[in-house]
């Protein structure tokens, strides 16, 4: 029985996006146990909506977080509609995808450089977000802001696309399609790559199910379950199936996210061709009440927006859980006998947003 | 065995423009729909304070009797409440990005309508 | 309407039993929420099987101290849910798997979200 040391994984440290504390206990570098402590961001967003009214709560929700911006607003706007029973216009919900599955891409973008630099590989990182950059010159055309998007509300969406705009972005994203997989086959096919990747926190397919996991982290142990099959915002109309891996090591889970890059091309594709012309948003009178739980599938995970109102124009109850909460039980289940090295690329492998999970 | 994949970009790289621009020398170029900044238009005005009580952050202060608005530039978030709330259409959302503020903790412009 | 959502309230002598029966027919656990209403604190346990979505319902009175026996060693992802509501609330959950013990969010107020309401004494 060995010595055992306690370090602190601290809330700063180079190679983390943002800021989580882990105590890791190790025996001649190998980790034994990690023990999990959040609460640097807490800001307390949940207590927000007793002071801003129904309305206006839709441009902080979207602040929560600065990579799932969009999704945020989305499904607090879908949570408020379906309480006050409003119907949204099919154009609005075709746009709305739109732009989910524009943050997607920015966001599986922006993961693959962070674990190019887990890893040490830094001009793969550069070449990943300079692709990710000109992702961000689209939104910023479509909607106004590169991060923050601003165009969902209550009742319909803020601003239109017209079809000559599509076409035009149509084709800028078939040119950026050849440089997006001349970087996804250096991530599928470089031996150096799968060194570091294959074979590392590997969670079988009964343990993802039993501690809760959600999005990449459950498909790429082979369950499927994707929360757009359940047919929000008219998803029910497009063709497309969850994407499973059934390894369940860092290196399938890599593989979810480029391969979801390509579907979501691909859905956007759907989307030009779907879009009618007809109003963007629909008047909404009175205030709500009642409650309902809304699910969205973000780039991350599934997540949830519990609203509970009572006919005044605050809401009383708002609480959210994203999917980098969901997703820690399977992390601490990941760090036990792994090596300290490894620790950097098993916490990148679930993809944290901490500021989501600390509202 | 694939090794050395990224060669091929990476000389390719080395030897094409850089992808970035010199900042501050080369200014970013900006879209007609970016949300840039917002600018008011005092000559329909009736002060009616609406745009006071839209905004989310309390940025904008209507003053009725001296016939002035004044917006701190710090707390702004862009997000173009105002613009839709106005009944006159006197604001407007404009691609000219803020001025940075250099130290001040606020940044208030004046707007006087001039009768 | 998105979709249908069932909502059943239950007791809490019939929570661990109506859990078991989910997880028996490979139901996932999605979430465990608590909220505040009026002086009532509703638990709400949620469940997803194939996309088909229900909840359970606990409902607590607030200014007591509650004990309501844990889920985590049916669900172990429990676990967590159940470490915060205890941090943001002051309910006691018996028999949790892996206890924090208070300290998984780093407050500086303990029970933030459940504190005692403070009236004024009308003067006599």
């Amino acid at each position: 029985m060995s010595k055992r040391t306690v370090i602190p994984f601290g809330p700063q440290h180079p190679v983390l996006p943002e800021p989580i504390h882990l105590d890791l206990v190790l025996e001649d570098e190998k980790v034994v146990e990690a023990i999990p402590s959040i609460g640097f961001i807490h800001r307390g967003l949940e207590k927000l909506v007793e002071k801003k009214d129904f309305n206006e709560y839709v441009y902080v929700a979207e602040r929560i977080c600065g990579i799932c911006s969009f999704i945020h607003g989305m499904t607090y706007c879908m949570a408020v509609e379906e309480i006050m029973k409003v119907d949204v216009p099919a154009r609005a919900q075709h746009l709305r995808i739109f732009w989910s599955e524009l943050s997607r891409i920015h966001s599986h973008l922006l993961w693959l450089g962070l674990m190019a630099d887990a890893f040490g590989f830094e001009s793969l990182f550069m070449q990943s977000w300079r692709i990710r950059e000109k992702f961000l010159d689209i939104i910023e055309e479509t909607s106004g802001g590169r991060v923050i998007f601003g165009s969902c509300k209550v009742g319909g969406v803020r601003k239109n696309v017209e079809s000559s705009a599509m076409n035009a972005i149509l084709e800028k994203i078939s040119r950026y399609e050849k440089d997006i997989m001349e970087v996804s086959s250096v991530f599928m096919n470089d031996s150096t790559v799968k060194k570091r990747l294959c074979g590392v926190g590997v969670i079988r397919q009964k343990d993802a199910f039993e501690l809760g996991a959600v999005g990449p982290t459950l498909r790429g142990s082979g369950i499927s379950s994707d929360t757009r099959k359940i047919g929000y915002s008219s998803y029910g109309e497009y063709n497309f199936e969850p994407v499973i891996e059934k390894d369940g090591d860092s290196y399938s889970r890599c593989m979810v996210r480029v391969r979801e890059l390509r579907q979501s091309i691909d859905l956007i594709r759907q989307t030009a061709g779907k879009l009618k012309d007809g109003p963007i948003e629909v008047p909404v009178k009175g205030f709500p009440n009642g409650e309902f739980f809304a699910r969205t599938e973000q780039p991350r995970g599934e997540v949830i927006y519990y609203a509970k109102a009572n006919g005044s124009k605050f809401l009383q109850r708002m609480r959210v859980r994203t999917p980098t909460f969901a997703n820690i039980p399977a992390l601490v289940r990941m760090l036990q006998n792994s090596s300290l090295a490894d620790v950097p690329v098993l916490i990148l492998t679930i993809d944290p947003c901490i500021s989501c999970t600390e509202r | 065995m694939a090794l050395f994949s990224m060669l091929r970009t990476n000389l390719r790289n080395l030897f094409s423009k850089p992808a970035t621009i010199l900042y501050p020398f080369v200014e970013k170029p900006v879209y007609p729909a970016t949300r840039g900044s917002v600018e008011f238009n005092l000559q329909n005005c009736i002060f009616c304070s609406l745009c006071q009580k839209k905004c989310p952050t309390h940025a904008i202060e209507v003053d009725k009797n001296a016939k002035k608005i004044s917006i701190d530039r710090l707390d702004c978030i862009t997000c173009g409440a105002c613009v839709d709330a106005c009944p006159k259409k006197c604001i407007e959302m404009t691609s000219k990005r803020n001025a940075p503020s250099l130290g001040n903790p606020s940044k208030k412009d004046l707007y006087t309508q001039n009768a | 309407m998105i979709e249908n959502q069932e909502l059943k309230i239950i007791d809490i002598s019939a929570l661990e039993e109506e859990v078991s029966n989910l997880f028996s027919g490979d139901s996932r656990m999605v979430q465990i929420s608590c909220a505040k209403i009026d002086s009532t604190l509703e638990l709400s346990y949620s469940f997803d099987k194939d996309g088909k979505f229900q909840s359970l319902r606990v409902v607590l009175p607030s200014d007591v101290p509650n004990q309501v026996p844990s889920v985590s060693h049916i669900y172990f992802c429990a676990f967590l849910y159940e470490n915060e509501i205890h941090d943001l609330y002051g309910v006691d959950f018996e028999g949790l798997v892996l206890d924090f013990k208070g300290n998984l969010y780093r407050t500086q107020v303990k029970t933030p979200f459940n504190l005692p309401e403070i009236r004024k004494e009308e003067a006599k």
